[in-house]
């Protein structure tokens, strides 16, 4: 018998029982709890198209063991805004229409998230610096760099609080 | 008379293949073109939107389904607007002209008293109780077009900046992508690939398999087809990676380095072929250049490992794929499995961006091929990055050497392309170019080797032949029929490299001349619009005749106008070089007639730019008794810490043509940067990509 792991995905409870002990924790967001917006790129914790929030944290979840977030609170794509109420970061990058796929996005604005969480007014540099963990093939770089500045003036300005 | 139809509305004129009025107050617009991160569905919804009276909020689009769509053959060469949207404008043209007919019956007017707003019948500009789904029962679509209605040029849509359809279920997480697929009993499968074409399987440690997945899987064998099916994902790709070493193969035939860069392809077996003027010896009192260009072997390299779907059931085969076309697909995956088209339907759902042919059509092909193993299951394949970079069609390696005689005054008066390269057309389509079909017991012929002619846009010559004002030019094409890897179409096919040629080659020809590059172009140069994209970019960009060269800080110009009859792009790129190559700035001027969607356009420009950006300063695929490119480690791309500022303006717009811009930035980028770090170091480099050993290299030889 599996052993239950409980932890907190996007402010809910949740307990996993997974059926074998290393499943990464993306395998469970996409296929146990059916949160599909954490990409899976890699699986070699390269390309960061899975990034997610571990207790406030950006890490890759493609090869991150279940077990490690036991007792955690992990943040998804889907936990920061809707389209109704969106987060500013969502918000900026729907006013630069900054993406061209679009594969690569969900994990880009997670690490955005956490960049603007620490330092509130990055320079294009420090945001480029910061998702240099994130690959983007398309070439959206510009448009994503500026979406992000304008989401971090966005909530200096009171969005989203 | 009536004026031609545009080629998808002749090969599919009935009407009621490019829309319907299925639901009151909404419309649904039909394409063939499939949504590749381009934007293209929205530009669609634009253009109907304009061509019906109707408001973009109306319209649906639903694209790429072999059951009820139009057979567009392959979403590529940006031929979508250029072709696909002018196909589309005209259907809409014709069904509008057919409700109007309508509503005068109904009304006992005459029609040019009516007028259509947001898709409702006007008469004398008040309003009537018709509208297009009051008449829809009335109107027969099942009629063909015929080019008697004319599509309206009074845009509303068409050239305003709208915000993509797409992006914002990709903005929050929803699920956008054929990975996102969950069906009812669904199985998930990876396929344990033949190492290469003629592998044969030795031996399979089934027992071992079994155990590294650590829950229930299945093997699934036909010849040296070999799958892995299971109900969890994680226990599939586990067995998938225990298989690597679980599975022993013969018969093993892998790249090897000698066989990595473009010169090897100089001394293979190839057919010849020729476009242009017949050879002629240099005329009295004109000197020689010959310059030889190269670049190596690209992969797509796209963000998701590739994915596909299928479900058999009752005799019918479904399957859901993100390729550049189903039709053809449909084709080939017939040939294959031997069922008939009739009995197949294949539906485009979205993936990452593919740049060009990359695994999607053999992902598909996998979950095909298992489906038929177990009926009745829908199963999803989604191949691993390693598996992605290792197997996807590669971008042949090329090697375009330039000859030209030249004038007293140093302008090219004879100018040759001459060009090794494999194939660029290596689709599943007119065969069954499908991985997984090669490992079945029988597989359906190959298509004798070719690649694309001329008058379709060229493959390997694609903007080989200048446009510049030459008298005498030519293309000596040295088609290479076997290649280390696999190779087929990548975003804009042989124009990169050769516009990487010939671009630096004219920087080359105006330093002997001694003349500035950007007046040495205008010198020879009578095309209009190309001389505007040049002289726009070049006054973006401030630029100096006077720069000093071989200060570190470099500036490069290149032009091209897309198979010489799509966009024109001029491109100025400022760079400096250290230890590395760092680019600071480019400049971009278009000319891409009629725009559907300016910002979409410029996106995909920018995105074309920082593409080939990646392509010069960083990638080429890399041998070593296997394909050692095989992750983003090895296989790095640009990062975003690397990507300059790219200020582009979009000039004639309102030109009633609109010009493919997908793939128009990608040459003359490649050529700018080539010609600026020649400005910065006073070395020419003419071989990519530009790495930092190429460079010291460089610098050590001069």
């Amino acid at each position: 018998m599996m052993q239950a792991f409980e932890f907190e995905v996007n402010g809910k409870r949740v307990s996993v029982t997974p059926s074998i002990d290393d499943t990464p924790l993306l395998d469970v967001l996409r296929n146990t709890l059916g949160l599909m917006g954490t990409r899976f790129g890699c699986g070699l914790e390269q390309c960061g198209c899975c990034m997610v929030l571990i207790d406030g944290q950006p890490e890759k979840s493609c090869a991150k063991p279940m077990w490690s977030v036991a007792g955690k609170s992990v943040t998804t794509i889907e936990g920061l805004g809707t389209s109704e109420a969106p987060h500013p970061l969502q918000q900026a990058f729907l006013d630069e229409q900054a993406g061209q796929c679009g594969y690569c996005l969900s994990g880009i604005i997670v690490s955005a998230k956490a960049l603007l969480d620490k330092n509130p007014a990055p320079t294009r540099a420090e945001i480029a610096a910061a998702l240099d963990a994130n690959i983007c093939r398309c070439g959206s770089h510009n448009r994503i760099l500026r979406a992000v500045g304008k989401a971090a003036a966005m909530m200096r300005n009171g969005a989203g609080r | 008379m009536n004026a031609p139809l545009p080629g998808p509305l002749q090969d599919n004129p009935r009407l009621d293949r490019w829309l319907a009025f299925a639901a009151p107050g909404q419309v649904t617009v039909l394409t063939g073109r499939v949504e590749l991160g381009q934007g293209v569905l929205t530009a669609m919804a634009q253009i109907a939107a304009d061509a019906l009276d109707v408001s973009l909020a109306r319209i649906t689009v639903r694209s790429g389904d072999t059951a009820v769509t139009p057979n567009e053959g392959y979403t590529a060469g940006s031929q979508s607007i250029q072709s696909g949207a002018m196909a589309l404008r005209q259907a809409c043209a014709e069904v509008r002209a057919l409700f109007m007919a309508a509503a005068a019956k109904k009304l006992g007017c005459n029609a040019s008293a009516l007028t259509i707003r947001d898709g409702a019948v006007l008469r004398d500009g008040v309003p009537t109780a018709e509208n297009y789904w009051t008449l829809s029962p009335s109107v027969n679509l099942a009629v063909e077009a015929n080019g008697a209605a004319m599509a309206t040029t009074d845009f509303t849509a068409v050239g305003t900046s709208t915000a993509r359809l797409d992006l914002p279920d990709k903005i929050f997480g929803a699920p956008a992508f054929i990975h996102d697929m969950r069906l009812d009993g669904m199985r998930h499968a990876r396929v344990v690939r033949q190492p290469s074409l003629h592998a044969a399987i030795e031996t399979i440690d089934e027992a071992s398999l079994k155990r590294a997945a650590k829950a229930p899987v299945e093997i699934v064998r036909n010849g040296n087809f070999l799958a892995i099916v299971g109900d969890d994902e994680t226990a599939v790709e586990r067995a998938a990676i225990a298989a690597l070493t679980a599975v022993r193969w013969n018969n093993v035939e892998q790249p090897a380095a000698s066989q990595q860069e473009a010169g090897w392809l100089l001394q293979r077996p190839m057919i010849d072929i020729r476009y242009g003027a017949p050879e002629a010896p240099a005329a009295p009192g004109t000197t020689r250049f010959d310059a030889t260009y190269s670049r190596g072997y690209l992969a797509h390299a796209s963000i998701s490992p590739s994915c596909g779907l299928a479900v058999y059931k009752d005799g019918h085969l479904t399957v859901w794929t993100h390729c550049q076309g189903v039709f053809p697909l449909r084709g080939a995956l017939a040939r294959t499995l031997k069922l008939a088209p009739e009995n197949m339907t294949v539906v485009h759902v979205q993936g990452s961006g593919c740049y060009g042919h990359n695994g999607a059509d053999d992902a598909a092909a996998d979950a095909a091929i298992i489906a038929m193993h177990v009926p009745g299951a829908p199963v999803r394949v989604r191949w691993r990055r390693e598996e992605e970079f290792v197997y996807e069609p590669k971008t042949s390696a090329m090697v375009v050497k330039v000859h030209a005689h030249l004038d007293a005054d140093g302008t090219p008066s004879d100018w040759t392309a001459e060009i090794w390269s494999g194939t660029h057309n290596g689709r599943p389509g007119s065969g069954a170019n499908l991985l997984g079909a090669y490992a079945l017991p029988e597989h359906p012929p190959d298509p004798p080797p070719g690649d694309v002619p001329e008058s379709n846009g060229g493959g390997a010559t694609r903007n080989a032949e200048p446009l510049y004002d030459i008298p005498q030019k030519r293309i000596l094409q040295h088609l290479v029929t076997e290649t280390p890897v696999r190779v087929s179409s990548l975003r804009g096919l042989g124009a990169m490299p050769n516009v990487f040629a010939l671009e630096c080659a004219i920087d080359e020809l105006a330093e002997r001349a001694g003349r500035d590059p950007v007046d040495y172009r205008l010198s020879i140069t009578s095309d209009r619009r190309a001389r505007a994209v040049i002289e726009k970019a070049a006054a973006m960009a401030n630029w100096r005749p006077d720069a000093p060269s071989g200060s570190g800080i470099g500036r490069g110009l290149a032009f091209a106008r897309y198979k010489n009859k799509a966009a024109y792009a001029a491109v100025v790129v400022e760079l400096e070089v250290g230890d590395e190559i760092r680019l600071r700035h480019v400049w971009c001027a278009t000319d891409a007639g009629l725009v559907v969607n300016p910002d979409g356009a410029i996106n995909q420009l920018e995105g074309g730019i920082i593409q080939s950006a990646s392509w010069v300063l960083k990638e080429q695929v890399r041998f070593d008794g296997g394909v050692a490119s095989f992750d983003w480690q090895t296989y790095p791309v640009l990062k975003f810490s690397e990507v300059p500022e790219i200020d582009i303006e979009l000039i004639n717009t309102r030109d009633p043509v609109p010009l493919g811009v997908g793939e128009a930035t990608a040459g003359p980028t490649a050529a700018a940067i080539g010609n600026a770090v020649s400005h910065a170091l006073g070395i020419r480099i003419r071989d990519l990509p530009l790495t930092r050993e190429r460079l010291l290299a460089a610098l050590l030889r001069d």
